[in-house]
């Protein structure tokens, strides 16, 4: 590291790298902790950072995704070429959505050190109000003011959890873990006298839609036209961000990573595209297009990347995650941004539900909300969200659900009966949490060694 | 300069020019000046009329032993207790602090023991933290890292590999670095540093010292809480002694040495001949 009271010679913004190789000056302890978009200056550079990284165990976003690819090439072998036809794959996206949501769902609280145990009820709950209020006979509600009613009532069972852990103090799990039966008495109440309820997918009626946002898809031609436009509005807003970061000299990716990261967005892009393309139907009778829950999940994750690294907001629930005390001295109203915190996890879960019930085409009081909820706390760990608050990304929500349905989506193909595939997720998610504590240790040792 | 578009918050400092309101602050009138200061938790009496004066430009070592109520006398300058009795004057006009908010609307700054930094966040947005700027409705990272930047580059912080690098990955010296230039950045003309250098080895012990006299330099008045002999003489230009409530030696730092300090922080007095405390005003 550099001398002490050097003069500033350098570019404004770094403050004063001292070696003219960023990379090659780190000690190895500083390299697991520096994020390598910040100390590499080339696409090259950023390569060799990662490698060291990895080499030192602290392997990011790396196991998952190989997790991801072994268990697609074992599934595959396994169900001999069944896994990753176009169709399944399909069949796949859709069962990862609510898994994705409820993970994003829960990493509101996580990033807070706390914990949202009712969120699957409260998606059963949600699921159950959209449900009810589109039927007909019945009140016959506008879709979208359906869905506003059951995300209210979600937001606000939020708010009472948020209220009871922020102002009165009470642990999460215990609030949230009393909110879960709640919730699952409320399900079986608003649903006694049906039990079932279902959406029917006749044309023109509210139910209809609600049944189309997983069942409905983009037609092909308009699929890859959408998909070519948000790549382009997206792609063209990191990289003119990150251009301009450069040119003023702000810390920025090297040119090489933001240019990786395009292309990998318009790559998966394209790929979901293609693959949701194929007609996975009769030939007379296609099926085929990207399913509307695609672009429906994606915007919902926009929307919380936005809120969460752009807003004050967000940067205070990470600020209240990594040192409480510290945010409560800067002036931060710790209980509002907690209750926030809480209310969100419960609009997203009840988004979930919504998800849900278009996906099943109905509802019934024989929703497991306690294993859903549960699914969705893995998949947000499974992603990396650390459960002690601070560390974590909405989008490893994404990676995390993915991985979930793909054992739920293997097991099924191959008629594993649910004993197993409980006791399969039950592996993956121990072996996430042990690779959370472990390099979470590994960022120990090597904090602590900084004085 | 930026326009701080809905933080409400005073403009950073940023040029070294704009020291100079403070700098001119020199008739005689100590930025702060404590008098009479008394305070007791219950039957527990912690400060007994405390007088005490820190002048701009100059470093205000203030020692005790452990009990000896430094802790209390810092936290009634930043307005986290309150005195029975006794006035402050700011800038020779009396004022109350009655909540850390007045204490930073004067320009008071305090420096935690703990640094209150959150680890998981990086250095500018510790710098900012309650305090971000806005563009619309959302933050102004540019702004921020600018503002960041050139403030860390003044106080001579130039060791940190990169401004967005989490606090956690930092070293002690320049976790303590960056809580100080958060401290400064607020146009704040008091920077008091409690126990700064505890933790500390003795490299990153020699950073923070530097980064003292430079806050000196900028015409800040700065007071140091410790109780590290080789801190005090190395940065002090004046020294106070706190013993069981009672202040009982100031002076500048000239006026003692280290067998008349410890004489003053262990019985409260000292028949040392180089102690000559100033007469009390």
């Amino acid at each position: 590291m550099a001398r002490v009271g050097d003069d500033m010679t350098t570019k404004p913004s770094s403050v004063a790298p001292s070696e003219p190789s960023a990379a090659e000056g780190l000690s190895s302890a500083a390299v697991d902790v520096v994020p390598p978009e910040i100390v590499a200056e080339s696409l090259g550079q950023y390569l060799s950072v990662m490698g060291r990284r990895i080499a030192n165990g602290n392997t990011g976003a790396l196991p998952v995704v190989l997790a991801l690819v072994a268990i697609s090439i074992g599934f595959e072998i396994w169900t001999q070429g069944l896994f990753l036809s176009p169709g399944n794959l399909v069949n796949l996206f859709i069962e990862s959505m609510v898994f994705m949501t409820l993970g994003m769902a829960e990493i509101f609280v996580l990033l807070l050190g706390e914990i949202d145990l009712s969120a699957g009820y409260v998606l059963a709950v949600g699921a159950g109000i959209v449900a009810l209020l589109v039927q007909k006979p019945g009140p016959n509600f506008a879709w979208w003011l359906a869905i506003i009613i059951a995300l209210v009532c979600c937001g606000v069972t939020g708010a009472v959890w948020g209220a009871l852990v922020s102002r009165l103090h009470l642990p999460s799990f215990v609030v949230t873990l009393a909110g879960l039966l709640i919730m699952w008495g409320v399900m079986l109440v608003i649903l006694g006298n049906a039990g079932d309820v279902s959406i029917s997918s006749a044309i023109l009626s509210n139910q209809h839609t609600v049944y189309e946002i997983v069942n409905g898809n983009i037609p092909p031609l308009a699929g890859w036209i959408s998909m070519v436009i948000v790549a382009v509005v997206l792609g063209g807003v990191i990289w003119t961000r990150d251009a301009g970061r450069r040119s003023r000299g702000l810390v920025a990716p090297p040119v090489g990573v933001t240019a990786v990261k395009v292309g990998f967005l318009v790559v998966a892009g394209a790929v979901v595209v293609a693959i949701c393309n194929v007609n996975r139907g009769e030939v007379s009778s296609p099926v085929e297009g990207v399913p509307y829950v695609v672009p429906v999940v994606f915007a919902v994750l926009i929307l919380w990347v936005i809120l969460l690294q752009r807003t004050r907001f967000g940067r205070y629930v990470y600020a209240i995650g990594g040192n409480p005390d510290a945010a409560r001295r800067a002036g931060i109203s710790l209980p509002a941004i907690r209750t926030w915190a809480f209310v969100l996890s419960g609009v997203t879960a009840g988004f979930a539900g919504i998800l849900y019930l278009s996906w099943q085409g109905g509802t019934s009081t024989n929703v497991n909300g306690g294993q859903y909820v549960l699914y969705g706390v893995a998949a947000a760990v499974i992603g990396g969200t650390s459960l002690f608050g601070g560390r974590g990304k909405i989008a490893q929500a994404i990676l995390g659900g993915l991985i979930i349905g793909a054992i739920y989506n293997g097991l099924y193909l191959q008629g594993v009966q649910v004993q197993w595939q409980l006791i399969a997720t039950g592996v993956v998610l121990v072996a996430a949490v042990l690779i959370d504590t472990v390099s979470r240790r590994g960022n120990l040792t090597g904090s602590s060694a900084r004085i | 300069m930026i326009p701080s578009s809905g933080s409400g918050g005073p403009a950073p400092l940023l040029a070294a020019d704009g020291m100079t309101a403070s700098n001119s602050r020199q008739d005689g009138v100590p930025l702060l000046r404590l008098h009479g200061i008394d305070k007791h938790f219950g039957p527990v009496q912690a400060l007994y009329q405390v007088d005490l004066e820190l002048p701009s430009q100059q470093v205000t070592a203030l020692c005790g032993d452990n009990g000896a109520g430094k802790s209390v006398l810092t936290r009634c300058i930043a307005g986290i207790h309150h005195p029975e009795h006794g006035q402050m004057y700011w800038e020779g006009r009396q004022v109350h602090i009655n909540s850390p908010r007045d204490a930073s609307a004067l320009g008071i700054e305090v420096v935690y023991q703990d640094l209150a930094l959150a680890d998981n966040l990086d250095i500018v947005q510790n710098m900012f933290l309650g305090r971000e700027r806005m563009h619309r409705f959302f933050l102004d990272e540019d702004a921020m890292e600018r503002t960041a930047a050139e403030t860390l580059q003044g106080l001579g912080v130039t060791t940190v590999r990169s401004i967005r690098q989490p606090v956690g990955s930092l070293s002690g010296g320049q976790r303590q670095a960056v809580a100080v230039a958060k401290a400064v950045m607020w146009n704040s003309k008091l920077v008091v540093l409690d126990e700064p250098t505890a933790a500390l080895g003795v490299v990153q012990t020699r950073m923070v010292l530097d980064l003292v006299k430079r806050l000196k330099d900028r015409g800040l008045a700065v007071m140091v809480i410790t109780h590290n002999l080789n801190d005090v003489f190395e940065v002090a230009d004046r020294i106070a002694v706190l013993h069981l409530g009672h202040k009982v030696a100031e002076g500048p730092a000239s006026e003692f040495d280290r067998q008349s300090v410890v004489d003053y922080m262990t019985t409260g007095g000292s028949d040392r001949p180089a102690a000559k405390p100033r007469p009390q005003l």
